[in-house]
């Protein structure tokens, strides 16, 4: 890899950097970029929101499978594990 | 948990026969939940997955094509079409109410494989491995796949995002 990455390149490491699992000198590379890339920077933000947005319009949604698990379901499945209790 | 294998399958019957599937494997794995644990949390993984191992049972079909939903690039390797930031827009978004079917319809026009990748890994917060094993495909494939689903929906957003006021 060369030392200044394009903004097709950086692309690709995004999704090791938000998992921050980008390696030393790749991270080093991927930060160079983006302190002298303002579109890039503008891109990996709506990335990062575009992750936080898909996960809010599901989590308005009810949340069903805690609404939906009776607390007598969860006693009856602890005390199914334990035989003669 | 019909909710969750809802959003996954997008058909009732197999919704519910994924919940079935999930009970009898809950029923089966009684013994690997620890005390301690939210039985929620853990009822939820065994529906997603459930979910997930339907599909796989599925016929196969034909990989759909993501590269339209993708952001294009010039040859010397800059972005064909940089935008401003979204910045506060982007968090005004969800507060009107259809906005959030919005998002949820645009995940819904992403190819199934990368709209199930996606769902597993970011919705349902499954692992890696676990998406992996239970669609039977590499962590690496799963990893491109997640990617890949996440550059095109914000592609699909970025026009409702600039909809909102500044």
């Amino acid at each position: 890899m060369s030392a200044r990455l394009t903004c097709r390149e950086l692309i690709d490491f995004i999704v090791d950097f938000f998992d921050g699992r980008l390696p030393p000198a790749q991270n080093a590379h991927f930060e160079s970029h983006l302190e002298v890339c303002p579109d890039c920077v503008n891109y990996l933000d709506s990335y990062t929101q575009t992750v936080r947005i898909a996960k809010e319009a599901f989590g308005q949604e009810e949340d069903a499978v805690t609404a939906g698990v009776p607390e007598e379901l969860v006693t009856a499945v602890l005390r199914a594990r334990v035989p003669g209790s | 948990m019909l909710a969750v294998a809802r959003r996954i399958l997008h058909n009732e019957e197999d919704a519910r026969d994924a919940v079935q599937d999930a009970f009898l494997s809950a029923f089966r794995a009684l013994g690997s939940f620890r005390a301690g644990s939210r039985l929620s949390t853990w009822l939820h993984r065994i529906t997603v997955n459930a979910s997930l191992m339907r599909i796989r049972r599925a016929a196969s079909r034909p990989e759909e094509p993501i590269e339209d939903f993708l952001p294009s690039f010039l040859d010397d390797g800059h972005r064909a079409s940089p935008g401003d930031a979204w910045g506060e827009r982007a968090d005004r978004l969800l507060e009107r109410k259809e906005a959030c079917e919005g998002v949820r319809r645009a995940i819904d026009r992403l190819p199934e494989s990368y709209r199930l990748v996606l769902l597993a890994r970011d919705i349902e917060g499954l692992s890696g491995s676990e998406v992996a094993e239970a669609l039977g495909i590499s962590t690496n494939a799963v990893k491109i796949r997640l990617h890949r689903a996440r550059q095109a929906l914000r592609e699909l957003l970025d026009a409702r995002v600039r909809e909102v006021e500044p």
